[in-house]
């Protein structure tokens, strides 16, 4: 396939190149960029007027002269040969092979950017994941069709805990299992072989299809990496009928190559720089999840971020929140007092926990346990709180107890091994267990028929 | 028509020479596609225009075609209970015609072709008609009948000739004529950025009944007022907003998705079919209109997306209804200003919003209020924007700008949504100047209302100070009457003020049902304060019966069950009464 190919630039500035265009191309178009060397790297249209083309290069522009470049038009969009034999390859960032095979035969090419799912088409997800991980299931329940993010910081154990997540996700009573998608966006290569090895470990890798764009790619490769991810998840899903869990990480590069790009190109800077379409441009890849109707696939994202000096207002946990069903937040005290998985109870949530717990589902309890739960936690922390001013001696029983409370729950519920896969009975029975060193009366958010059913004989 | 051809493109905004002919704000086709766009900016020759559908692929050169007419919608019996995207095209057409993705240049009615509808006429041949008159009527759904109206539009007064005779009629074809020739069918349209005349803005007498104790209690919304719900993520926007479209007592909803999630749109097209209107017995979704552009969908088509919904509320109110709009979110809708501003290269304001936010912002929600209908009725439009503020800060300019045009702020407060205690609403940040306008109406409802509403916000003050106390020095150290306090504000929050959305009882609440809790609550703390003042201590009183019916109350008696009440009463009255004659013996 040959398009119209140019000779010479009139502007190369970082990543985007300028050229001075005789003929008709389209907006958002591919082109390819052969150097004086006659290495080809890739770009796209982003702006065009009436004789002029900017072109974004996904790439380095290093060495690019202005006089012995071409250019040649490809008169399509970006896009990703989609088949089954995907899965077990090993792609770019820029969606080409390399693990040294060709690309899988087939004949449908699909455009990375995808269509937006119309809202009508959308079939509400309210299948229940059991992760094995009682902080997860208990009180914040991933559902399939979910876009759930984990916001961490450095040094929080954010892969251990995806990884745990990808062994252990199963649809209770179904065998069928998932398959995955795992995109890594600018993360170090160690990073990629940690999910290299768990997917080998678990005897997964023939149904891992991933797309990694290392800590040295050029960084605006990163832009293109989730949506090549993407795209290959929605065939799977929509066109094959196989639930596909997406793991993209990390979503704080890819912002990063986002603000670099808005920033070269000049553009009115929102907060901390970041363009001010960051909020539509995250959106137009998480959207990219869920279930539709009449299919029976579906895409679980589980998008990892790290939260620069953890902190969770910064503008891109902030406009992610704002996007996903919830968020998986990791909080550094607890992982300083040595729990794992240190999900942060407060912060956490689960959107689509409500439709997709309950009898049927899980448990009749879940609902009003979980409620209970937060509730207990949220005030045991502020007892915490007193207990740094006054001292322990001065809390009245009560308060007392639900300092009690916290501990036990962080020991017993929040608290669980790597390896350790929790049934979801088993989850709610520990949280039952701490809400015990409670006063019954204190349980104002459960029914008194699941009281007198759950609860177990104490002393207490 | 007029033809021009593309000569730059940038993102979704895209100038054209050869339309010098067009006006400002005028609605073009663009390119091969021929997707819709909307002319922003006019200078000489050159047009800039805004693309609301994805232009990958449009190149310079393509032509480009207006009809000289601004943006619009199409009004007229159907569009009840359906689902349309940011500029009007009807989501399930587009489904059907181009599956799950939506596709650019994808073009549907707004209003379903060769249905037929049945027509009455109410107005008399010979009768003097002008603009607003009653011509006839529709019944669009069970309960909503749909008066059609002579548009707006219509100058000067004319002479009915003609009629059609009762019978079905589809909304193109003619069911009046004038003496001068004018014709009129069951439709019209109307230019989105237009709002629709009245004749006059009328005063607020009666409270948009929400269900939601917090808010018709505490912070009340009249019918025709505006309000803003402010929080960061996660603190329950869109869940407030859900139960706001499901339980005010509005005749007409109208929801705008509005650079907001999928799956919520999806949830209320799943939930809304579902849910009774208490008052009228049938399926909410027959009197919702939905908007839903999503953050993924264009994001030119989300600015107008607001003055889409707006449009077409008016439209109701013109008949004299009572709508309400839920715009979620406002902060959305902005964003796209903003990205659409950035693109225009204009000089930006305060975090690279356009200067001209505020004035938007005023715009849209003067369109609400209370009026007298150019056809003599009174209708209203009550509009309740969602905010979210980046890192839920509230300084942002959209929360600072929404608060100068609305008169409820309803703030959700992420410590309480934290510990799950939804609507997470604050009684100390939230307030309603409506509060004092709808005194009336709520005294002829239930006397009470305004005492123990007083009593009970003063209560929660008291306890927000102590709160502070208890921090430095913990609760121990007050004194039992001043414990008593923390007590009282513990039941209210926790038995009145949190309601569960998903707990069939909970849900919903009538008025006389949020008064009776409220002055349970504030009884109890009376009583037991002569008790505690009588030298009991708060142990003996914490320990009651009383003090876990009272808090359970909430999700025990249904609203059709009031008189049950009574027993809880006497059960505080019993125990009560015991404990003082113990102690003032």
């Amino acid at each position: 396939m040959r398009g119209l190919e140019f000779k010479g630039l009139n502007t190369v500035s970082g990543p985007i190149i300028i050229l001075r265009r005789k003929e008709n191309v389209g907006f958002g178009e591919i082109v390819t960029i052969r150097d004086r060397e006659g290495a080809e790297k890739t770009g796209r249209v982003i702006e065009l007027s009436d004789d002029y083309a900017a072109i974004q290069v996904y790439g380095p522009t290093t060495g690019l002269s202005t006089d012995e470049t071409s250019v040649e038009f490809l008169e399509k969009p970006l896009e990703l040969v989609v088949s089954e034999d995907m899965l077990g390859r090993v792609y770019d960032g820029l969606g080409r092979p390399m693990d040294g095979f060709s690309p899988p035969f087939s004949s449908t090419f699909l455009d990375i950017n995808g269509d937006p799912i119309n809202p009508y088409a959308r079939e509400y997800p309210r299948d229940f994941i059991q992760t094995g991980i009682s902080a997860i299931d208990g009180m914040n329940t991933l559902i399939r069709g979910q876009k759930l993010p984990i916001f961490s910081g450095s040094g929080l154990p954010h892969n251990r805990l995806a990884a745990q997540i990808i062994r252990q996700a199963k649809i209770r009573g179904q065998d069928e299992s998932f398959v995955m998608v795992f995109a890594a966006m600018g993360v170090k290569y160690d990073v990629a072989r940690f999910f290299i090895d768990t997917f080998e470990e678990g005897g997964v890798l023939s149904k891992v299809a991933m797309f990694l764009s290392l800590a040295d790619s050029p960084s605006i490769e990163r832009l293109i990496t989730p949506r090549c991810a993407l795209t290959a998840a929605e065939y799977l899903a929509f066109s094959l009928g196989k639930h596909v869990l997406v793991v993209l990480t990390d979503m704080t590069n890819y912002c990063e190559a986002l603000r670099e790009v808005s920033s070269i190109r000049g553009e009115i800077p929102s907060r901390k720089g970041y363009p001010g379409y960051l909020y539509s441009d995250l959106a137009s890849l998480y959207e990219r999840a869920g279930k539709v109707s009449g299919g029976q696939g579906s895409i679980t994202q589980i998008p990892i971020l790290t939260m620069p000096n953890d902190d969770i207002s910064h503008p891109i946990p902030d406009l992610t929140g704002y996007i996903t069903e919830g968020q998986i937040v990791l909080s550094r005290e607890l992982f300083q007092k040595g729990i794992y998985p240190p999900v942060a109870g407060l912060p956490s949530l689960s959107r689509l926990m409500k439709d997709g717990i309950g009898p049927g589902m899980t448990r009749e309890d879940h609902k009003d346990l979980s409620s209970q739960l937060f509730a207990a936690y949220s005030r045991a922390k502020s007892v915490r709180n007193l207990v740094a001013i006054i001292g322990e001696e001065e809390l009245s029983p009560l308060d007392k107890s639900y300092l009690s409370f916290g501990d036990v729950f962080e020991k017993k519920f929040l608290s669980q091994g790597e390896m350790e896969d929790r049934t979801i009975e088993e989850t709610l029975d520990r949280g039952w267990d701490s809400l015990s060193v409670l006063p019954r009366d204190e349980l104002y958010r459960i029914k008194t028929e699941l009281i007198e059913k759950y609860m177990p004989m104490t002393e207490n | 028509m007029i033809e021009g051809r593309i000569v730059k493109i940038n993102g979704p905004i895209i100038q054209a020479e050869g339309m010098g002919a067009c006006g400002l704000y005028d609605v073009v086709e663009a390119g091969e596609r021929r997707l819709i766009g909307e002319i922003i900016r006019l200078n000489r020759n050159l047009a800039t225009i805004q693309i609301y559908e994805d232009n990958t692929g449009m190149r310079v050169g393509e032509r480009i075609l207006s009809e000289g007419r601004p943006l619009s919608v199409r009004v007229g019996p159907g569009l009840m209970g359906r689902i349309y995207d940011g500029i009007q095209r009807p989501l399930k057409d587009l489904y059907a015609m181009s599956g799950t993705g939506l596709k650019p240049g994808v073009k549907s009615d707004a209003l379903e072709q060769g249905k037929t509808w049945d027509f009455v006429a109410d107005a008399d041949e010979g009768s003097l008609i002008r603009a607003g008159s009653l011509l006839g009527h529709v019944r669009e759904t069970e309960r909503l009948d749909h008066k059609v109206l002579v548009p707006p539009s219509f100058a000067g007064e004319e002479r009915l000739v003609w009629t059609a005779p009762a019978g079905s009629y589809t909304v193109d074809e003619v069911v009046a004529r004038g003496e001068k020739g004018s014709q009129f069918s069951m439709s019209h349209i109307w230019p989105v950025r237009k709002p629709r005349p009245f004749i006059r803005k009328l005063g607020m007498t009666e409270p948009l009944l929400t269900g939601q104790r917090v808010i018709d209690i505490f912070f009340p919304i009249s019918k025709g007022g505006s309000a803003a719900i402010p929080g960061g993520f996660g603190t329950g926007k869109t869940m407030t907003q859900h139960a706001l479209a499901r339980w005010s007592d509005a005749d007409i909803i109208v929801y705008i998705g509005c650079g907001e999630r999928g799956n919520e749109m999806t949830d209320v097209l799943r939930e809304f079919p579902k849910v009774v209107d208490p008052r009228t017995g049938r399926s909410i979704m027959e009197r919702t209109i939905l908007i839903a552009n999503t953050s993924n969908m264009p994001v030119a088509a989300r600015e107008v997306s607001i003055y889409t919904g707006v449009t077409l509320a008016e439209y109701y109110r013109d008949m004299g209804y009572h709508v309400a709009i839920m715009a979620d979110s406002t902060s959305r809708w902005a964003e796209a200003l903003r990205e659409l501003s950035g693109r225009l290269e204009e000089m930006p304001a305060e975090e690279g919003f356009p200067a001209y936010l505020p004035t938007r912002l005023a715009e849209f929600y003067e369109r609400g209020g209370r009026v007298s209908t150019l056809g003599g009725d009174t209708g209203s439009i009550s509009i309740i924007g969602a905010v979210s503020p980046p890192g839920g800060d509230f300084s942002e300019p959209v929360t600072q700008h929404t608060k100068r045009f609305i008169r409820c702020f309803w703030a959700l407060d992420r410590e309480l949504a934290d510990a799950r205690h939804y609507p997470a609403i604050s009684w100390i940040d939230s307030y309603s100047e409506y509060a004092e306008e709808l005194r009336d109406w709520w005294q002829h409802i239930n006397p009470d209302w305004l005492e123990v509403r007083t009593q009970a916000l003063d209560l929660l003050k008291r306890e927000e100070r102590l709160a502070q106390i208890v921090k430095l020095i913990g609760p121990d150290a007050l004194p039992d009457n001043q414990r008593l306090v923390l007590l009282c504000a513990d039941m209210i929050k926790n038995g009145f003020l949190q309601q569960n959305a998903y707990d069939d009882i909970d849900m919903y609440s009538v008025p006389e049902k949020q008064v009776l809790i409220l002055r349970l609550i504030m009884t109890f703390y009376r009583r037991s304060l002569e008790i505690i003042q009588a030298g009991a201590p708060l142990v003996r009183i914490r320990s009651l019966e009383s003090v876990e019916r009272i808090s359970r109350v909430k999700s025990r008696i249904p609203n059709d069950r009031l008189e049950e009440f009574r027993d809880v009463e006497a059960l505080l009255e019993g125990e009560l009464g015991k404990l003082k004659k113990e102690y003032s013996a």
